[in-house]
């Protein structure tokens, strides 16, 4: 429907585009969920490829990354998969344990460092949860009418979610729990090395390292890799105010929670150019000559995050009480 | 306007022809018919879904899941007509085969990627300047600067070899043209297609490219494996597609925003700061790109219509960014508005990968001519350069006074 979306990523009523509303939790195998989703005002979600993680910021204040493993041609919903960690400090468990349906949560990015390139042909190998960048990556080979197949492995079947999805794709699919199978064949699985066969893999640091050591004698550049995020790490999301200083302008503006620099700026008669709202042109590009940006756009990879000279204000914020920019 | 029988009853019909002569010399009043008679409208002439207000504009353009490119983005159907050279991998690609291309040309293109040639085109749009203002102050800047500067800097950005860029100009004329349907501006350059197309294929050659610019860094992309050597001269090609024309065009009207809004020059000299919001505002108001089509994946309702899977739909970008359902005042060429949000570079995941460069280029010439002229005025008539798809000045005479 062309008309149930007005003015909706470009308007300057303040939609917030940096939050998601939990629409369905799903427990899907032992230990994990998937949480479904929307926009609170039911609008396109921004656009995303498989391999891609969003940021989510839990209302105990902790950021966690989730791949996305929905499908992209649903602009108005995520789906992202959340194993219950043993050892979780606030993230999974408040997953699992307290966000229901109804519940808001913050949303950054999508980013993706992990992007699926052209290839003739796929080798995916998933450990546990490191299967949920995989289904969308199987969706696309799949579109493409590439030649691909999947190796899953998982503490036990109970534990392995997606089997069901998978149950389709017949025998290009091998799945693998440990307490049947012992450790993954990972040498038998890629067999010979070829050319124009690209290996995605993500799972736990010992799935990948076996990887690394497994695509030895394959070409440069063949295995891909994602280490799904297991230790938590607490995020210095801010829920207080900040200012921002103006150096060209001489001036001072503070940025509320409920508003974003650029609102802010705008506000106070500083405009900035921008054009998609979302963190993803990258029109609204702005120095940053001191303080910490709190980067939640889909441009910038972890190298330039971690340089901190520029944000995207019409999405990101800041980790400190000041930040300075070039305006 | 007159209602067709077997048409719904509110969906409006007309038989305006958007690529006759007489709209593109001055295609205002047509958008505003469109615009007024409804969120969609069909043309009955092409058969084809006209989408002219914002609301509606920004909605198919973010919307590729339902309104898809591979189709073509020209009035021709690629499921039906064979294209007249091999479809973009960027602007006539869907999801997922768009995915790869894309993001290779947002990083060589991006603005971090801009930055090592910031300083250079400043000083290069200076020297222009300079060399424009010595031969007196009557000059027409549609060749003098708004060719010149764009070919004088983007050809070597990419990497392009000396001989042959004369090409790019009618290479991009025909490309755009070849968008709409086959009229005689088409026609007129038909007899080129061969040699034009020939010597674009040759430069996009990875021996051919000079070592380090875009093009270089396109087949660096392929070396790393995130695109296919195959794909490369294409994503090259795109450079030389919509590289070149656009900014031209652009730049142009920018100029004839200052030259008809002398008060809005003044404003510039005083803050030259606002050179960026200028050329977006004149990118809104005068909106170089001024359609683009997409194709119906399903039966899509659009208002109290439904546009039927397989049709083409007509997106007047530049009717959208003069509607007054979203802008105030939108036929006024102003420094003071916030044009963000404007969908002269389109929207959505095909929104232009060029745009930052096309912001350098105009920041540079605009802060050059800031700091050495008083006033821009019109000195002689003016003459549109008609295109199917682009809004273009063939000459802007001006009289320039040194400050």
């Amino acid at each position: 429907m062309l008309t149930a979306e007005p003015f909706q990523q470009t308007g300057r009523t303040g939609v917030d585009r940096t939050v998601v509303r939990v629409t369905e939790k799903v427990r899907v195998a032992d230990g994990v969920v998937t949480l479904t989703l929307t926009a609170p005002d039911g609008g396109r979600l921004p656009d995303w490829a498989p391999g891609a993680h969003v940021d989510l910021t839990l209302d105990n204040g902790l950021t966690r990354q989730y791949s996305l493993c929905g499908d992209r041609w649903d602009a108005h919903t995520y789906r992202v998969g959340v194993l219950l960690e043993p050892a979780s400090r606030g993230g999974s468990r408040h997953v699992h344990e307290l966000l229901e349906p109804g519940h808001t949560v913050g949303l950054g990015g999508p980013r993706n460092n992990f992007p699926l390139v052209p290839a003739e042909s796929y080798l995916f190998v998933a450990g546990g949860i490191g299967i949920t960048p995989i289904l969308p990556m199987i969706a696309q080979a799949e579109l493409l009418g590439a030649d691909w197949r999947l190796l899953y492995g998982g503490r036990q079947r109970s534990s392995m979610a997606f089997l069901d999805e998978l149950a389709v794709h017949g025998d290009r699919v091998q799945v693998r729990p440990q307490d049947e199978h012992g450790l993954l064949d990972l040498a038998g699985f890629l067999g010979t090395p070829r050319p124009g066969t690209r290996i995605y893999s993500c799972g736990p640091g010992p799935l990948l390292a076996a990887m690394e050591a497994a695509c030895a004698g394959w070409p440069a550049r063949t295995l891909h890799t994602e280490r799904f995020v297991a230790a938590e790490q607490g995020a210095p999301v801010r829920t207080t105010a900040f200012d921002v200083e103006l150096t060209r302008s001489g001036r001072t503006v503070t940025v509320t929670p409920d508003v974003s620099v650029l609102e802010a700026l705008g506000t106070a008669g500083v405009e900035v150019l921008s054009s998609c709202r979302q963190g993803t042109c990258g029109t609204c590009e702005t120095t940053v000559l001191a303080g910490v940006p709190d980067h939640r756009d889909s441009l910038l990879d972890d190298a330039e995050r971690a340089a901190g000279d520029c944000m995207y204000p019409c999405v990101s914020r800041s980790c400190s009480d000041r930040l300075v920019l070039d305006l | 306007m007159t209602l067709a029988p077997s048409r719904p009853t509110d969906l409006p019909v007309s038989d305006a022809d958007p690529f006759s002569h007489e709209v593109l010399d001055d295609p205002l009043p047509m958008h505003e018919e469109l615009r007024e008679a409804g969120p969609v409208v069909h043309l009955s002439r092409y058969d084809v879904y006209a989408l002219a207000r914002y609301e509606q504009v920004h909605a198919a353009l973010v919307d590729w899941q339902q309104f898809q490119s591979a189709a073509g983005v020209g009035l021709s159907n690629f499921r039906t007509e064979k294209p007249w050279r091999p479809p973009s991998l960027l602007l006539e690609a869907d999801p997922p085969r768009h995915d790869a291309p894309r993001r290779v040309l947002s990083k060589v293109l991006g603005p971090r990627a801009l930055r090592s040639l910031r300083e250079a085109w400043v000083a290069d749009a200076e020297v222009l300047v300079d060399e424009v203002l010595a031969d007196g102050p009557e000059l027409d800047v549609v060749p003098r600067l708004a060719e010149a500067f764009p070919l004088r800097v983007f050809p070597d950005a990419v990497g392009l070899p000396a001989e042959g860029r004369e090409n790019l100009l009618p290479y991009g004329d025909h490309a755009f043209n070849a968008f709409g349907p086959a009229n005689d501006l088409v026609a007129k350059g038909e007899h080129r297609v061969a040699e034009l197309s020939g010597w674009v294929g040759s430069v996009c050659a990875r021996d051919v490219l000079a070592p380090e610019g875009f093009g270089a860094d396109i087949w660096a992309a392929a070396d790393r494996g995130d695109i296919t050597p195959a794909m490369a001269p294409l994503v090259v090609r795109s450079l030389l597609t919509a590289g070149v024309d656009t900014t031209v065009h652009g730049i142009s009207a920018v100029l004839s925003g200052f030259a008809t809004h002398p008060d809005q020059w003044q404003r510039l000299r005083q803050d030259p700061g606002l050179a960026r919001v200028a050329f977006d505002e004149a990118v809104r108001w005068e909106s170089p790109v001024q359609t683009f089509f997409r194709t119906a994946t399903t039966d899509v309702q659009i208002g109290g219509t439904v546009v039927p899977e397989g049709h083409k739909v007509l997106m007047f970008l530049a009717a959208a960014n003069r509607d007054p359902r979203r802008w105030t005042d939108p036929d006024r060429f102003d420094l003071g508005r916030d044009p963000s949000g404007h969908v002269g570079f389109g929207m959505g995941l095909h929104q232009c990968v060029g745009q930052h460069v096309a912001r350098l280029e105009a920041e540079a010439v605009l802060t050059a001519l800031a700091r050495r002229v008083r006033s821009i005025e019109l000195a002689g008539p003016t003459r549109r350069h008609h295109n199917n798809t682009l809004r273009a000045w063939a000459s802007l005479p001006v009289r320039l006074t040194i400050s």
